[in-house]
């Protein structure tokens, strides 16, 4: 019997960590009075920050790539890369969330532990390479935002959105796992990296195998939102509190990710003749479909839900470029670079949009409709500008950091010789311009029956500050993060034993 | 040995004819020594439990959900303790403490449940309305 070693642990410290922060919440939640529930937002903070400190320890002593747990746990520059990246999610989250809650007067530890736990699952999702290992937390992380979504109890479109997501995310769940086992059948193992080396002995337009894949892909386009399987995305994000909206649109989506390039670049890159028409049918299905959808939404959350699908599609393409191109080859590397940074620049100045949305929560107005969002520039100046700016980078314009994701997609397309993919996805671009200035014109031109100020409390300043930072600094000055990207791209040598210097 | 495969289950089909006829023996006794005085209540298909047959919308608490969710809960997590109970020998220190950490975070759940007032069933439960 392999006993596992201290090294091995100390790969998954950062999840150990954030598992007994959420544990901790939960029980002194319970002995803590109504009015000191923020310190539940506290303890979370502090949890992530913790986190983050042991993910940055970890890194500054990995060489390539440690493996652990007999070879399930892969940590390599990608997978800090992602943990970094729901770190940053959550915490932003969670200082979004504090004020957000108590107006809700759902203010408990229960939101904060599952937000850890969620995070948990996402870890172990973009650090797996043992199928089982993904799957599980994948579960986690699902089934945590699956009670996140509902959080609002009293509220019935949260309920509603609570079942919807459920429903069709236990039953894609299945799906995936279904194709999931066929692979298993075929490789004798559960190992990515078996995986990768059966598939690359057998014919990949086998029957089996293309039944596998297509389930796989089923499972791996419900959880990134792609079109056919995009339809939860709206309901859930609309019901969802609004900080879970923010969350869920970014970092699941993120995690997502991690799981949908691990499995398909990493362990199935040998089928790719038989995935990358799909990819491309789904890419311009999703692209087309949201962007037109998101044209005559009037509540900006389901708005905001329309463009998030929009920039799966945006990414999908990145994608195609990579499925059509040798590994190693610019267009391949520029397309991986543009996904992941595409990913973190997301993550930055969709969460900032989310936060200026959360911040129109007062008593007595939802303020999730366009409506609400009229006459911003008077009642909140700071807020309505830094809006505008996530607005812009949504839409991909210069100076902000959208731009730079959109460069390096259709930068990846040119250079693998997709023009027309590359002029379609211009095009939405430019189409998706029109409905982020809708609500840049509802809150800069149009008059406000409300004239109050907006109350704005200092956790939502910090989160909406901190947002619109990464996003201009990304974009202006963008070296550093390309460099951070550009190590965690695919090899296919198999790191061996775990070499963490000590 | 596929032959002897059968065989070793002899014993096991030995017990059920064993607990077969035991049991036959002891209702056939019991039929024929006992005293019969049937009412109602005793003749009911289901004697201890609620009315067989009635209103279907009859309004119930929502509590029996929470006890039968955290009974499936609490009963796949002591489930587990089965397979590494046969092999803690091979687990050695190891296995026992990676199990006394899983028991430690059952044992936060059930903790957060109790303090929940989940399990009293009485009104002092119902007026804290947290559940």
């Amino acid at each position: 019997m392999k006993v596992i070693s201290l090294t091995e642990y100390k790969l998954m410290l950062p999840m150990l960590e954030l598992v007994i922060f959420a544990l901790g919440i939960l029980l002194i939640d319970l002995i803590i009075p109504r009015d000191w529930k923020w310190l539940n937002a506290v303890g979370a903070f502090v949890g992530l920050f913790f986190a983050a400190v042991c993910v940055w320890q970890i890194q500054a002593t990995l060489p390539g790539g440690a493996v652990g747990f007999s070879g399930a746990l892969l940590v390599d520059h990608f997978a800090v890369f992602f943990w970094y990246l729901f770190l940053a999610a959550a915490g932003i989250t969670v200082l979004m969330s504090e004020r957000y809650l108590d107006l809700e007067d759902e203010h408990s530890g229960e939101y904060y532990a599952l937000l850890l736990l969620s995070v948990v699952g996402m870890m172990c999702m973009a650090a797996g390479i043992d199928v089982v290992l993904i799957f599980i937390g994948l579960e986690l992380m699902a089934i945590s935002t699956y009670v996140l979504v509902g959080f609002l109890r009293r509220e019935r479109r949260s309920n509603e959105a609570a079942i919807k997501y459920f429903l069709l995310g236990a039953f894609s769940s299945g799906i995936f796992a279904y194709g999931l086992s066929i692979f298993y059948g075929l490789a004798g193992s559960t190992n990515l990296q078996e995986i990768h080396r059966s598939i690359l002995a057998q014919n990949p337009r086998h029957p089996v195998i293309v039944i596998a894949l297509l389930t796989t892909m089923t499972g791996l386009f419900f959880k990134i939102a792609a079109v056919p399987f995009h339809q939860w995305a709206p309901d859930a994000y609309e019901g969802a509190p609004t900080s879970i909206s923010g969350f869920m649109s970014v970092a699941v989506k993120a995690a997502a990710w991690a799981m949908l390039l691990r499995i398909l670049i990493f362990a199935l890159f040998p089928l790719r003749s038989v995935y990358v028409p799909i990819v491309v049918f789904v890419a311009i299905a999703t692209m087309t479909l949201a962007n037109f959808a998101a044209l005559s939404q009037t509540n900006t959350k389901r708005l905001l839900a329309y463009s998030s699908i929009a920039h799966v599609g945006y990414m999908l393409l990145a994608f195609v470029a990579m499925g059509t191109s040798e590994p190693g080859s610019p267009a391949f590397s520029d397309g991986f670079k543009g996904i992941l940074i595409y990913l973190l620049v997301y993550t930055f100045m969709n969460l900032g949009a989310f936060a200026v949305i959360t911040s129109l929560r007062q008593r007595q107005v939802i303020g999730d409709e366009l409506e609400d969002m009229a006459g911003l520039y008077h009642r909140a100046p700071v807020e309505a500008v830094l809006m505008l700016l996530f607005l812009l980078s949504l839409a991909g314009i210069p100076p902000a950091a959208g731009f730079l994701g959109k460069y390096y997609i259709f930068l990846s397309l040119v250079e693998s010789r997709h023009y027309g993919l590359a002029a379609l996805g211009v095009i939405y671009s430019l189409l998706g311009l029109y409905y982020y200035l809708k609500i840049a014109n509802a809150m800069l031109i149009r008059e406000s029956k409300e004239t109050k100020p907006l109350f704005v409390s200092i956790g939502m300043r910090c989160a909406v500050g901190v947002t619109a930072l990464a996003t201009i600094v990304i974009g202006i000055y963008p070296e550093p993060f390309i460099q951070g990207v550009s190590r965690s791209l695919p090899t296919w040598a198999k790191p061996t034993a775990p070499t963490l210097r000590q | 040995m596929p032959d002897n495969y059968f065989a070793r289950y002899l014993p096991l089909l030995m017990h059920f004819g064993i607990a077969t006829v035991l049991a036959s023996i002891i209702v056939t006794l019991s039929y024929l020594v006992g005293q019969h005085k049937p009412n109602i209540a005793k003749m009911s298909p289901y004697e201890c439990g609620v009315q067989p047959i009635g209103d279907t919308r009859g309004r119930f608490s929502v509590k029996f959900y929470l006890v039968a969710m955290l009974f499936i809960l609490f009963d796949v997590e002591a489930v587990f303790l089965y397979p590494w109970a046969v092999i803690l020998r091979e687990l050695k220190m190891f296995g026992f403490w990676e199990m006394m950490v899983y028991i430690a975070i059952v044992l936060v759940g059930l903790f957060y449940v109790w303090k929940k007032g989940v399990l009293d069933w009485g009104l002092i439960a119902g007026k804290r309305g947290d559940i």
